[in-house]
């Protein structure tokens, strides 16, 4: 049962206002919102950079379903999980193949990541963003995009490379994928196929700039939560980027933030070794996060600290190993939610563990705190010197760059 | 004039390390760089990733022992809680509040009319510092690698080169590169020390993290060599103004005019070798000295180009020339505000900072045409063994001199994987705030390390910035 175009597309400009759709199509990245709330799941909104990629139009994809695009060779496994990922309303990151207009199929790496309501903390989308999986030799099976493992010339590389400077034009992508898949006759076609590092970091910058969008354009200003990740602290790249999105709403919205409702940023390091891949973690509520055994004077120490806008280091018990650091930034009323989210239940390992948390208040170029940043590290495995830098002075670095960056970065975007 | 050696033993004495002066017990982290020669390499031996320390290992370094400075409450004032903004026009000028500073800042001690003056142990000077303040040595490696040994000792007869804190700082991360501490230098360059200091801005990596310097009279504050450094995620004025060429050296190095910028003054870039560049420079400033010409360096573009201000600011104000409105503003135009960061003491000059305040103040700073002209014929006098072509005049405009000539070129694409993790000059191409990243980063494609494509495919993405509706009021920058 298909709803209607006209009303399907109301509802998702009702949510956003009228000019979301252009933003989002500025964006180059292929993706669909979808709105579980009406019935049979339909897509709502599907980026200009999607429709080119699968060969539809906006009218033959808007309020449709996404299994549309599966075929025969579609691994039912995957379409499994994504749906259990729906019905549990939280996010899913899968390789899966898909089929064109044409009846082609490629693979893509597909990232779904929930949006919730404020109001009752339902989910009110799923963003999907896709991106097309450059297939080479599975026996070559490796850590992800390198010259040595790409068996095909380093043409192949170049070609990559080549592809993120000219900024992705669709029709490149499709080259690439068919051609090398052509190039590559040792590789079925639905031979499961794993995205590269490179295809992930794409999935989540693509995943948080969409909702970055959305944020801005909800009516319902800061109604939305979401958890974004960053990679390992000292990937400052993507840190600051995301940084400078999250500047963007921490400057204009910090009163607009709902005390209970926090915007939360966490590594890639710590998903992994929780235990569950980051993409499980991007889009967990806060009703998923629950008290734990954790001794009530910590948590009582970082809420003085924090109100008090001091910097302080606590040593907390948390759960799982994580065996780096991570980086997480809370907005300045959500120091009870920073506790929660340390102490976060991932279910999947409730093993123990003692950790080191430093925070430090951040200030932006007006000279007023503008969120705390949260830097952890693990006790047992990565308490040791990196290059004859000490654990501490590591998280404190991060502080400083995260201190200079928004310091640096808001500066230019002030008002005053 | 340097103190002679038999004065080092007492000048230690006052060196508050902590245990006995005479080695034993006093450690200081050290920071040994790698001594680059920038020869073109065949093999790409250079900056290759054989590194022992990652590239933005001295940020991490300067940043995390900066921060934990901070946090133990060393610092007079936070200067993250100073506002600053970056004033609406073409050139960007920064301008910062600082009432703090001006209150707490050591004053000057000594003569402002003289370039050269003696060094003088009675006056403060860096060996006085608390020990707390001081944050690592930074010597030559003695491999070729850059290193880093946290608990090395200080070896006073090797006289130790440290950087440390400054306690009233303009921004974070601001430092003090000290050579040669206990020698007591007094503040004038030499070979040797400007060669340390353009080491550590090419070490550093980091287009964002810029090395100053300024001559007696030309308001440094002490007469204990030092140069300064600081990040600031920005782009300065001065490196988008344009600039005219004037020669090339036999050692490759490009000297030009500074154009459409209120204080004229010259920039060196490239250079065969960074010694080559290292010593035109610092051969430019000795003359400039010996001339009793203050004036102000700043070290700019990860060590890619120095700028040299010959000024004349204090000269004019002790003739009094210097109109009342400007002189209230109490801004003594030292290196970080010629180069367009200004700190303002008043609230009022700094609501009502305007690019034309900043411009008319800088212009009082500056010599006329013909004065500089004047100076730079007794520069090229003195560097006269090292000029091939006579006066190449040619138009550069911004694109042009922004454009890295072949040995930059062959440098960044061997750092091409280390620069792609470089945290800020990633930012400043995705705040698109300056203008030569865009250039200079499609140059660092060459190697797709895993991060670099991370960072690539980022900044591919239309930043906040481009989606987002203006604010009302606000002057954004694109």
């Amino acid at each position: 049962m298909e709803p209607q175009l006209g009303f399907v597309e109301q509802s998702f400009d009702l949510r956003y206002t009228g000019w979301v759709r252009e933003a989002l199509n500025e964006l180059p990245d292929c993706f669909t919102i979808t709105d579980p709330c009406i019935s049979g799941h339909p897509i709502v909104f599907a980026s200009n950079g999607f429709l080119k990629m699968v060969g539809y139009s906006k009218d033959e994809v808007i309020g449709k379903n996404g299994r549309i695009f599966q075929g025969p060779e579609t691994d039912r496994r995957a379409v499994m999980e994504i749906r259990e990922a729906v019905r549990a309303e939280r996010a899913v990151q899968v390789s899966l193949l898909n089929y064109r207009k044409d009846g082609t199929p490629f693979w893509m790496l597909f990232q779904m990541c929930p949006v919730y309501s404020k109001e009752d903390g339902r989910v009110i989308n799923f963003v999907g963003v896709q991106v097309p999986i450059v297939l080479r030799k599975t026996r070559l099976s490796g850590l992800g995009i390198s010259r040595n493992e790409i068996n095909l010339c380093e043409d192949t590389v170049l070609r990559c490379c080549r592809r993120e400077v000219c900024s992705d034009s669709i029709l490149e992508l499709r080259r690439e994928s068919v051609s090398s898949s052509h190039d590559d006759r040792d590789v079925e076609i639905n031979e499961p196929c794993d995205a590269s590092e490179l295809e992930k970091t794409k999935a989540s910058a693509a995943t948080s700039n969409i909702l970055s969008v959305l944020t801005h354009y909800s009516e319902l200003t800061g109604r939305l939560m979401f958890l974004f990740s960053v990679k390992h602290c000292q990937d400052w790249p993507q840190l600051l980027i995301l940084l400078l999105l999250f500047l963007e709403h921490a400057i204009h919205r910090t009163d607009a933030l709902l005390p209970d409702m926090p915007i939360v940023y966490a590594s890639d390091a710590f998903m992994k070794l929780t235990g569950y891949a980051r993409h499980e973690v991007l889009g967990q509520n806060c009703r998923f996060l629950s008290g734990i055994d954790t001794d009530p004077t910590t948590q009582f120490q970082i809420k003085e600290c924090i109100r008090s806008q001091q910097a302080c280091t606590v040593r907390i018990l948390n759960y799982r190993l994580m065996t780096d650091c991570f980086l997480q930034i809370i907005s300045l009323e959500l120091l009870l939610f920073l506790t929660l989210l340390l102490f976060a239940a991932f279910r999947k390992d409730r093993t123990p563990f003692w950790n080191f948390l430093h925070i430090s208040p951040v200030r932006n170029a007006s000279g007023k705190v503008a969120f705390f940043v949260g830097i952890q590290i693990d006790d047992h495995c990565n308490y040791r010197e990196l290059h004859g830098l000490r654990p501490e002075m590591r998280q404190l670095s991060v502080v400083g760059a995260v201190k200079v960056a928004v310091r640096s970065l808001s500066m230019g975007a002030s008002t005053s | 004039m340097q103190l002679a050696a038999a004065a080092i033993a007492s000048e230690a004495a006052a060196f508050q390390f902590t245990g006995d002066l005479n080695g034993l017990g006093s450690k200081l982290a050290l920071y040994a760089f790698k001594k680059v020669n920038k020869v073109i390499p065949d093999n790409g031996s250079v900056g290759s990733e054989n590194k022992e320390l990652p590239v933005e290992f001295l940020d991490s370094l300067l940043l995390g022992e900066w921060e934990d400075r901070m946090q133990r409450g060393l610092f007079r004032y936070d200067v993250t809680a100073c506002e600053t903004k970056v004033i609406p026009g073409k050139y960007g000028f920064i301008a910062q509040l600082n009432e703090g500073r001006h209150l707490k800042k050591r004053p000057t001690e000594f003569r402002v009319d003289k370039v050269l003056q003696p060094f003088d142990e009675n006056k403060f000077n860096f060996t006085k510092v608390g020990q707390d303040e001081v944050l690592f040595q930074f010597e030559p490696s003695e491999n070729n690698d850059a290193q880093f040994f946290p608990n090395a000792p200080i070896d006073i007869d090797n006289s130790p080169s440290v950087v440390a804190i400054n306690v009233s700082p303009i921004e974070y991360g601001h430092v003090l590169l000290i050579p040669r501490i206990l020698e007591c230098l007094p503040q004038r360059i030499d070979r040797e020390s400007f060669s340390l200091a353009l080491h550590m801005a090419v070490e550093a990596g980091n287009p964002y993290f810029r090395l100053g310097y300024n001559s007696l009279g030309a308001f440094a504050t002490i007469n204990h060599l030092h140069f300064q450094a600081y990040y600031l995620a920005m782009p300065f004025p001065i490196e988008r103004a344009p600039s005219k060429k004037i020669t090339t050296t036999s050692g490759g190095v490009k000297i030009s005019y500074i154009l459409n910028y209120p204080v004229r003054g010259l920039v060196f870039e490239c250079g065969n070798t960074m010694e080559d560049l290292s010593n035109v420079v610092s051969d430019s400033c000795i003359c400039l000295q010996e001339n009793n010409i203050p004036y102000n360096m700043l070290i700019a573009d990860s060590g890619k180009r120095i700028f040299l201000f010959p000024q004349c600011y204090a000269e004019k104000q002790a003739l009094g020339e210097v109109s009342a409105e400007i002189l209230d503003t109490q801004v003594n135009p030292a290196v970080w505000e010629i180069s367009g960061h200004m700190v303002l003491k008043r609230k009022d000059d700094y609501e009502g900072a305007s690019e034309g305040n900043a411009w008319r103040l800088l212009a009082e700073v500056s010599l006329s045409e013909e004065r500089l002209e004047e100076v730079k014929e007794l520069i090229f006098e003195s560097i006269c063994c090292l000029i091939v072509e006579n006066k190449v005049v040619t138009e550069t405009t911004i694109e042009e001199s922004a454009v890295t000539p072949q040995s930059h070129e062959d440098m960044d694409a061997l750092k091409g994987s280390h620069h792609a993790i470089c945290l800020c000059k990633i930012v400043c191409y995705g705040v698109r705030a300056f203008f030569q990243a865009r250039v200079r980063l499609c140059m660092w494609v060459e190697a797709p390390s895993p991060s670099f494509c991370l960072a690539r495919v980022v900044l591919d993405q239309p930043i906040a910035n481009k989606v987002l509706p203006q604010k009302e009021g606000g002057s954004r920058k694109t």
